[in-house]
C-alpha cells in the first residue's frame, strides 16, 4: 500500500479507557468505503491505569492488558478487517503480548481470518534498568517519590515502535505505553515515511486532536446556553484525512451528534500543552503556535502550519510507586441549616481524629459550597455562609498508614448516631494508592520489538 | 467605570478547557468573537490569573497567546495538590480549573460590543 496514496483516514474509536464502547460504530462505517488506507485507534491507557495492570501482571501473567480490551475489540473486529481498517491501540497496558492473544482469540471466535496481531513491548524499562537505577536518576516535574516501593517503570514510545509493527504486516496493533500521539503518527510514518520535522509535527498534531476521541468533535465542550453542542446522546468521533503532502482535515460520521469547528478544535488543540512553542514528544518537538485551524465545510476543519525540529535524546519514563491508602467518605445534610449541621459534621470528626493522633492533612469539603472548585475547608472556617437545602460532607484522608485511613471512614459513618441531626446518604471509598512520577533516560537504552501473532484463515 | 463600559465575566465572552499534567494545570481562555480577543489580550494577564489561583498554593503562572486562534493559555503549576494521583481533591484532576477561571476573573468591555456576549449573556434585557 505505501507509496501509492496521496490520501489516508485515521479514526479515534476511543479517547480514554471508559470512553462510549458503541462510538467506534459510526466512524468504521463511515471509513469503509473509502479505498485507501485506513485506521482506527482505540486510546484507552492512563499512566494510573497502567500502573494497576502492572500488578495485575504479577498476580496473573497472562492479564495486566487493559479491562476494557473486550468491550472495545468484540463489537468491531469483524466489521473493521473487513473493511480493511487497521487497528493501534494502547489496551496492550502491562502485557500487549497477552492482549494480542485475546484480540486473536476474540477474532477467531467471531469468524475472523486470517489476520495478524502485533505486540509491541520494550516500554517496560525494569529489565534493563534496576529500581536502583531508577532512584538514582533526576526526577523531573516536580514529583520525587524515590523513597517509595517502585510497582512499575514505563518508557513513553513513540510512533517508530507503531511504525515498525505495521511493517511487519500487522491488521492490529497492540502497544502498551507509546505517547498517545505515537498511534496516529505510527500509521502516518508507515504510509508516507515522513521524515521532515514540519510533517512530523502535523502527524503529532492530528494525533493529539485525535487522541481524546469525540473531544475535539463537541463532547467536554457544552456550556448550555453559551455553547450549545446538538445530540451529544451520539455524539460523533473524529476521523483525520491525513494527506501526504501534510495537510490535516478533521471531520466526523455524517448523521452523528456533536460539533466539530474552529472553537471546538482549539479547545483540544490547548488540551494538557504548556508552552505550545515547544510540545516535547519522542518524534519531533512541536511549535503549535503558530497553528492554524480553517473551517472547510459543516464539521470539517483543516489544521495547518504546525513546525516541528529534532527530537529529544531521552524518552520520559513514568515511574509508579506505592504511596499506601486513600480513604474518602461522605454523609449528605438538607433542609434547614443544612450547611451548618454539615460543618459542624466535618468539625466533629476533625476533632475525633485529632484526639486520634492523625496529624496528616484532611480534605475537608462541602458538595454544594464550591468543592468541585476546590473551595474548601478554608472558606468555610472564615466565616462564608451558604443557603441552600442540600449540602454533602465529604472528607479525604491518604496516609501510608492502612488503620488510619480505614479511621476517617469509620470515624464518618459513626456520624449516623453520633452527629447532627438528619445526617443521611453515607457512601465511603478506601483503596492502595498508587503515585507517578517521571525519569528521563537515554533514548538509546529502550528498544522496543514487535512480537506476532498470526490468526489463520476463518470463515469471513 | 466609565458609563460607556460594562463589567462582565470572563465567562460572557470566552470559553475554556482545562488539563492536567502531574501537578500542572492548563487553561486555555478563548474569545468566542473577533473583536473579543483585544479585550482578552489585554486584561486577562498572569498576575490576574496567578491571583485567582493563589489559595491553590499556585507557584508560577505562565501566559501564551495564540493571536490567530484568539487564544491564551495558562501553565498554572503546583495548584493541583500534588496531581491525579496524590490530591486529595473531589476533582482530582482539576477538570473545573477552567470554569472557576471564567467564572472569577471580570473584564470591562465597551459598551457597543454587546455582540461579544455569549448566548444567554446576550439576551440580557438588563443591558444598559
Amino acid at each position: 500500500m505505501n507509496g501509492i496514496h496521496d490520501k489516508m483516514l485515521i479514526g479515534c474509536g476511543a479517547g480514554f479507557g471508559g470512553d462510549r464502547y458503541d462510538a467506534a460504530g459510526p466512524v468504521i462505517a463511515a471509513m469503509s468505503g473509502f479505498e485507501g488506507p485506513k485506521y482506527l485507534i482505540f486510546e484507552c491507557l492512563a499512566e494510573r491505569t497502567l500502573a494497576a495492570a502492572q500488578l495485575e501482571r504479577l498476580r496473573e501473567p497472562t492479564k495486566g492488558y487493559s479491562p476494557f480490551l473486550d468491550k472495545y475489540v468484540e463489537p468491531n473486529i469483524a466489521a473493521a478487517l473487513k473493511a480493511g481498517i487497521k487497528v493501534v491501540t494502547n489496551l496492550g497496558a502491562a502485557n500487549p503480548v497477552a492482549a494480542a492473544a485475546r484480540v486473536a482469540s476474540i477474532g477467531s471466535a467471531v469468524g475472523c481470518g486470517p489476520f495478524l496481531v502485533v505486540a509491541v513491548v520494550g516500554d517496560d524499562i525494569r529489565a534493563t534498568f534496576s529500581d536502583a537505577d531508577i532512584r538514582a536518576a533526576s526526577w523531573i516535574d516536580g514529583a520525587d517519590h524515590r523513597d517509595k516501593p517502585i510497582l512499575a517503570a514505563n518508557a513513553y514510545l513513540g510512533a517508530d515502535a507503531v511504525a515498525r509493527a505495521l511493517q511487519a504486516g500487522a491488521d492490529i496493533v497492540l502497544v502498551g505505553r507509546t505517547t498517545d500521539s505515537a498511534l496516529v503518527l505510527g500509521p502516518i510514518l508507515h504510509e508516507f515515511g515522513w521524515r521532515d520535522p514540519d510533517l512530523l509535527a502535523s502527524g503529532i498534531v492530528c494525533g493529539h486532536l485525535l487522541e481524546c476521541g469525540a473531544q475535539v468533535s463537541g463532547s467536554y465542550f457544552a456550556d448550555p446556553g453559551f455553547k450549545d453542542v446538538p445530540d451529544l446522546a451520539h455524539v460523533g468521533f473524529p476521523i483525520a484525512e491525513v494527506r501526504r503532502s501534510g495537510d490535516v482535515t478533521i471531520t466526523k460520521p455524517a448523521d452523528t451528534g456533536g460539533r466539530l469547528d474552529v472553537s471546538t478544535v482549539t479547545e483540544q488543540l490547548l488540551y494538557e500543552i504548556h508552552d505550545p512553542s515547544a510540545y516535547v514528544t519522542p518524534d519531533v518537538i512541536c511549535d503549535l503556535s503558530g497553528v492554524n485551524l480553517r473551517q472547510e465545510a459543516a464539521d470539517r476543519v483543516s489544521v495547518s502550519n504546525a513546525r516541528g525540529r529534532g527530537r529529544p535524546s531521552a524518552l520520559k519514563v513514568t515511574v509508579a510507586v506505592d504511596d499506601g491508602w486513600l480513604s474518602e467518605a461522605e454523609m449528605s445534610y438538607g433542609g434547614p441549616n443544612a450547611f451548618r449541621r454539615a460543618t459542624l459534621a466535618g468539625e466533629i470528626v476533625l476533632q475525633r481524629l485529632q484526639e486520634a493522633g492523625v496529624r496528616r492533612p484532611v480534605a475537608f469539603d462541602i458538595i454544594g459550597a464550591g468543592a468541585a472548585l476546590g473551595r474548601g475547608h478554608a472558606a468555610y472556617r472564615d466565616g462564608q455562609d451558604f443557603s441552600g437545602d442540600d449540602f454533602r460532607l465529604r472528607l479525604a484522608l491518604a496516609s501510608p498508614d492502612q488503620g488510619e485511613a480505614e479511621r476517617l471512614v469509620d470515624e464518618v459513618r459513626a456520624l449516623y448516631t453520633c452527629g447532627p441531626a438528619g445526617g443521611g446518604g453515607f457512601r465511603s471509598h478506601f483503596a492502595p494508592q498508587l503515585a507517578t512520577g517521571s525519569i528521563l533516560v537515554p533514548r538509546d537504552q529502550v528498544e522496543p520489538h514487535v512480537e506476532l501473532h498470526r490468526v489463520p484463515g476463518g470463515t469471513s | 467605570m466609565s458609563p460607556q463600559t460594562r463589567i462582565v465575566t470572563l465567562h460572557a465572552i470566552a470559553h475554556g478547557r482545562a488539563g492536567d499534567k502531574g501537578n500542572v494545570c492548563n487553561v486555555s481562555v478563548i474569545a468566542y468573537q473577533p473583536d473579543g480577543w483585544p479585550i482578552i489580550d489585554k486584561q486577562v494577564t498572569a498576575e490576574r490569573v496567578r491571583g485567582v489561583f493563589e489559595p491553590y498554593g499556585v507557584s508560577r503562572v505562565e501566559r501564551y497567546a495564540l493571536p490567530q486562534l484568539r487564544a491564551l493559555n495558562f501553565v498554572i503549576r503546583d495548584g493541583l495538590g500534588g496531581g491525579v494521583n496524590s490530591s486529595l481533591a473531589l476533582d482530582r484532576h482539576g477538570k473545573a480549573m477552567s470554569f472557576l477561571l471564567l467564572g472569577a476573573l471580570e473584564v470591562e468591555i465597551a459598551s457597543d460590543l454587546v455582540h461579544l456576549l455569549a448566548g444567554r449573556e446576550a439576551g440580557d434585557a438588563s443591558f444598559p
